[in-house]
């Protein structure tokens, strides 16, 4: 029988750790029965319908040394349960990253960013309704896809990289992480590994039941963005259908470096086209030593959308995701 | 006219406790005892229910018992459509099929989850247009069309249903079905060949259904008491859903105790009674465990429960002469009944344009189709609304092939009083469209903002709109009570619900301007059916101005009449002789002759009789009117009234001008201004008539760009069932301010000359948004709302989706 919003939580084992070394224990010892519990957001609607029903929650908002924004020998570190808010206002990644202080600044309400956090927002689920209606997806561990289907209602899904699946990745500093070129810091009890952004999400190809290379027992504990992309020219858009609480039709964040008008480098990716942050490289070889302008801003733009394999009722995302790159190039 | 309270704000009394959240809503009650009541509700769009093996449910600790469809229905459920209160047949996934009550919540649903439910699937059909092809399934067991001959199935031939979806009029001898009636008014024929040498528009267009998405969902708690029901629940009507409400639960009106101090959001579908049934399940199971219990309703539970507007699948042609009149307008609509049945939205839709736009010549034809959906019902302007974008743009398309401004179009055919309108040429109250079309132009500066109209920004264009909106806003025929007691206070009985406009605060006004008094020593004596509360009509229809001035106003004349009498008998004269100011009744020759209200008021109870409600009521009383009079006779000076019936329409019209700029590489708007004015008569309470101008706007944008109902075809699983789903506004949606105003001119048939204004100011701005954005798009007529992102930019881009034309519950993305 499929699940109907049931609205009340069922009993669940609470964990609230106040150092990391329990709360990596606790994620070790309780491997998927354990849930990472950062500001709610892609939380309880899953555990009040029902739809997911883990053993436990592992609270890591208690944890200080993931919190917060510092200095590092090449750039910064963002602890993974810092709030959007804290990082959309913080003066340190405003006037070096503002790229991510746009994106972060864009995600959800500023109710939801005062309390979602910016791991949440990276390791958040896809929000294909089907999926999170509980069907038996192959992303729940079926073998249909819903949307993928000549009746699926599809206008938020992939344009890119289906595989199986049509979900897009929901976040909105997402993107603006991989053009950012950051690294992802996953601790467990085992240590910790870093983690280029691009390479932390994974399409349906790879893994149809998880969006990131995160393991059982592992948390995402930090964000490290290098100099690399430090105060150059940035350009973030987020189009959905509201202008607050509502997830990106097509997202765009770029990063370039621009001399005399002439680009000399850019890192471009946009987000809800894919299941992953979909990276632009064809295009950034395409800038690289070229003048920007509305020209070379509808070239990018067709290149970007190359290989686009819309669903029913998402065409429009080609001609967005077109505009959005032109946008970014003339900007 | 000079008043002491019409057009003056005032702070209703439940305004520091909304503020400050102490005023209770239905859930915040608890009783001593009380138990908790979870729904089962149907996971399948159609089906019958087999068996229900509740075996495991029942022995779970906690648990107290079970109520079936079979034990609110002993003689078997209603063959018939609308919402019931709990189904073995249901037609729409949510439905509720049980209700188990247990000692918690958490409780309740694993003690749910333990239910071994076995269903029969049945077809299932999510669009109109499916179910009315050949063959096509049938949303109901007896039919698809329910109506005077109960249910029966409403067919087309295939090739009927392809050539209206791909645009086509239909045929001349297309079966026209359901409860709604047909009508011509005048010469269809005469009127389009009028139209030679004018403007003739023809198109298919949709409009989307979506629900309601009241604050408060409709949860309900209830007990019994010395064979007495105390009942706390949700509504927009206060006695009127009482009154009705005893008769769905099976007790005596005056065995009800309906307790509604506030309830958080009501636009239609918390009017009556049969729109909300499901507060009889707290009802009749608290009598079947003779146990509080309260049933707390889910966001879902009030998507799938709670009604939705009905959308159209429609097609409309419409000539303009020469000279810019609406000649003729031929209007033919395939309405959504959803899963329990709907309204006459289509029906209004066709009245609003003969009384909108003054129209030689009209004929409505249409067809009610059920759908597996959610439940269909009123909803802010139902009808009125769903035209009004439909046919903004279709009166700037005429203005600019005429050669007019879209404003002059506007005022050649536009209401006035001595004009009539709808099917039976209904004589209109009064009517000031031009007054009001004119103080919008003004207050806008919509001449000087011509100059600016598709100007261009790099990528942004500018798009002008201008519209208006109407509803019927006023009936008659209810009752009135005041009551005055040794302390001179006036205590003004309403049965007016809080559903929060304030007008229940409002229309006690008019008693206290009628007899004089100072606003600070009245009371309005409301929230709970046991205050002893006098019928109204419901709180829907943007009626509670027109209708509860007239009986509180009736009510406070009659005290005022009855003061004077007694002043006559004991200070000599006639009441004639007599007038009142200043909280006393006195003589007209010299004002130091006569009594205190106190004193009056004293006098009337020791006379009782006439004076305290104990004889010589009026005629005509409607029964709950006449408990009430019973329980409050003799105990102190009552006026009552029972306000005759008046046939003629009081219209509430608004017009709403907006200037947006549209990005057309993003397919996303601006509001950069927007400017609504109200023409509903003498303005009773501004503040009031300024916030059902500004809500009815943000909701008008979301009808226009934003709000969707979808549900998937392969498995009728609802999809927008929250707020985010559902695309409600935002407040960065709206734009940063709305500028109001209003017209403020009486209506010669209120006794304060105010007439409604509620639903037409959603319509309005529906139609200048959606006139604005066509505007921007070089007069591109989508035929749809809402206009949503993606369309804008497949028109843009030439892209073109794969939805199906007219769809319904589904993407409108051709």
């Amino acid at each position: 029988m499929v699940a109907t919003s049931h609205d009340v939580m069922p009993d669940i084992e609470l964990y609230q750790p106040a150092d990391e070394a329990n709360a990596l224990e606790l994620a070790d010892t309780l491997g998927s029965d354990g849930w990472l519990l950062g500001g709610g957001q892609d939380t309880y609607g899953w555990l009040k319908d029902r739809n997911k029903s883990p053993a436990a929650m592992i609270e890591l908002t208690r944890i200080d040394a993931w919190k917060g924004v510092s200095e590092t020998g090449d750039g910064i570190e963002i602890g993974a349960v810092t709030t959007l808010t804290e990082i959309a206002n913080h003066p340190l990644v405003q006037s070096r990253f503002a790229l991510l202080a746009t994106a972060a600044g864009k995600v959800a309400s500023p109710q939801i960013r005062n309390v979602g956090t910016l791991g949440g927002n990276l390791i958040q689920d896809t929000r294909c309704w089907y999926y999170r209606r509980g069907l038996s997806c192959y992303r729940a561990g079926g073998n249909i896809c819903y949307a993928d289907s000549p009746q699926g209602l599809n206008r938020e899904h992939a344009i890119f990289g289906s595989s199986r699946c049509v979900a897009v990745s929901p976040s909105d500093t997402a993107p603006a992480l991989v053009a950012l070129d950051a690294a992802m810091v996953v601790s467990s009890t085992g240590g910790q590994r870093l983690i280029a952004a691009e390479d932390f999400f994974v399409g349906p190809a790879r893994d149809i039941l998880n969006m990131t290379v995160l393991n059982e027992g592992e948390i995402l504990t930090a964000v490290r963005i290098p100099n690399t992309w430090a105060n150059a020219e940035y350009y973030f858009e987020k189009v959905a259908d509201r202008n607050v609480w509502d997830f990106a039709l097509v997202n765009i964040a770029s990063a370039m470096r621009v001399e005399g008008g002439v680009i000399q480098d850019a890192r471009m990716a946009c987000g809800a086209v894919e299941c992953v942050p979909r990276r632009l490289t064809a295009v950034e070889n395409l800038l690289r030593g070229q003048a920007r302008s509305e020209e070379l801003g509808s070239e990018a733009g067709q290149l970007a959308v190359q290989g686009a394999e819309p669903l029913n009722y998402n065409h429009f995302k080609v001609p967005l995701m077109a505009n959005l790159v032109k946008r970014a190039v003339r900007a | 006219m000079a008043y002491m309270h019409i057009g003056q704000d005032f702070v209703p009394p439940d305004v520091a406790g909304k503020v400050t959240g102490r005023i209770k809503y239905a859930e915040d009650y608890t009783r001593e005892g009380m138990v908790y009541a979870r729904l089962l509700t149907s996971p399948i769009p159609h089906a019958r229910v087999l068996d229900v093996d509740d075996s495991e449910a029942l022995a779970m600790d906690g648990v107290f018992g079970i109520l079936r469809a079979g034990d609110v229905y002993p003689d078997g459920e209603p063959q018939s459509t609308g919402l019931k209160i709990l189904t073995d047949n249901p037609t729409l996934v949510g439905e509720p099929i049980l209700a188990l009550a247990a000692v918690d919540e958490k409780t309740a649903e694993s003690a749910i989850a333990a239910l071994n439910v076995t269903f029969e699937r049945l077809p299932f059909v999510l669009d109109p247009l499916d179910s009315l092809r050949e063959g096509g399934p049938n949303a109901y067991l007896g039919g698809n069309t329910f109506g005077q001959q109960g249910f029966t199935e409403a067919k087309w031939t295939a090739d009927q249903v392809a050539s209206f979806r791909a645009g086509n009029a239909p045929a001349e001898d297309a079966p026209t079905t359901g409860p709604i009636p047909t009508f011509v008014i005048g010469d269809l024929e005469a009127g389009f060949a009028a139209a030679e040498g004018g403007y003739v528009y023809e198109g298919s267009f949709t409009t989307a259904g979506y629900p309601h998405h009241s604050m408060e969902p409709r949860s309900a708690m209830a007990y019994w008491e010395d064979g007495k029901l105390y009942l706390h629940g949700t509504s927009q009507s206060l006695t009127a859903l009482a009154n009705d409400m005893a008769g769905i639960i099976g007790v005596a009106k005056e065995d009800l105790v309906f307790i509604n101090a506030a309830t958080g959001g009501g636009f239609g579908q918390r009017a009556r009674a049969n729109s909300i049934p499901s507060m009889a399940i707290p009802a009749k199971m608290s009598q079947m465990l003779n146990r509080p219990v309260m049933m707390r309703v889910t966001r879902e539970e009030e998507f799938t429960i709670g009604g939705a507007r009905q959308g159209f699948q429609g097609w409309i042609k419409v000539g303009f002469r020469p000279d810019g009149i609406m000649s003729a307008c031929d209007l033919f609509v395939v309405s959504d009944n959803g899963g329990k049945g709907g309204g006459a939205d289509a029906f209004s839709a066709a009245d609003c344009i003969s009384i909108l736009y003054q129209t030689e010549a009209v004929r409505f034809r249409g067809a009610s189709v059920g759908t597996n959906t959610a439940h269909r019902g009123a909803q802010r302007g139902p009808g009125q609304n769903q035209i009004a974008p439909i046919i903004a743009p279709i009166m700037d398309a005429a203005a600019d092939a005429l050669g007019m401004s879209r404003l002059d179009i506007r005022v050649i055919n536009s209401a006035q009083t001595g004009d009539v309108g709808g099917p039976q040429g209904t004589p209109l109250t009064s009517a000031y469209m031009p007054e009001a079309l004119t103080q919008a132009a003004d207050d806008f500066d919509w001449e000087g903002r011509q100059s600016r109209r598709r100007q261009r920004n790099g990528s942004k264009v500018i798009g002008l709109g201008i519209g208006q909106g109407y509803h019927n806003a006023g009936r008659s025929g209810q009752d009135g009570i005041v009551m005055m007691g040794a302390d001179g206070r006036l205590k003004i009985h309403s049965g007016v619900g809080n559903l929060g406009t304030y007008s229940y605060a409002a229309t006690s006004r008019a008693a206290a301007e009628a007899l004089k008094m100072p606003w600070e020593n009245c009371d309005i004596v409301t929230g709970r059916t046991d205050n002893h509360l006098p019928i109204t009509s419901p709180q829907d229809g943007s009626n509670s101005i027109f209708t509860n001035t007239r009986t509180c106003y009736g009510a406070a004349m009659d005290m005022v009449a009855k003061m004077k009498e007694i002043a006559a008998a004991d200070l000599g004269g006639e009441p004639a002789d007599y007038d009142i100011s200043e909280e006393r009744v006195h003589q007209i020759a010299d004002s130091g002759v006569g009594m205190t209200y106190a004193e009056v008021a004293q006098r009337a109870m020791e006379l009782g009789g006439r004076y305290t409600g104990e004889a010589e009521l009026p005629e005509d009383l409607h029964e709950w009117t006449q408990i009430a009079a019973s329980r409050l006779a003799g105990s102190a000076f009552m006026g009552i009234y029972h306000d005759p019936a008046h046939s003629n329409n009081p219209p509430g019209f608004t017009v709403t001008c907006t200037e947006i700029e549209l990005d057309l590489e993003t397919g996303k708007f601006e509001i950069l201004d927007m400017v609504s004015i109200g023409e509903c008569g003498t303005v009773v309470h501004p503040q009031g008539l300024k916030n059902q101008l500004v809500g009815g706007a943000v909701w008008g944008i979301g009808l226009s760009a934003l709000e969707q109902h979808l549900y998937d075809p392969q498995n009728g699983l609802p999809a927008s069932t929250g707020y985010w789903q559902s695309k409600v506004p935002t407040y960065l949606d709206t734009p940063l301010r709305i500028d109001t105003g209003w017209v403020d001119l009486p209506d010669p048939e209120n006794p304060v000359g105010a007439r409604g204004i509620g639903e037409p100011s959603q319509g309005s701005v529906s139609a200048a948004l959606t006139a604005a954005i066509s505007d921007a798009l070089d007069g591109h007529i989508f035929g749809a709302a809402p206009i949503t992102t993606d369309m804008i930019i497949n028109h843009i881009s030439g892209t073109r989706e794969d939805a199906v034309a007219l769809a319904q519950n589904n993407y409108r993305g051709v």
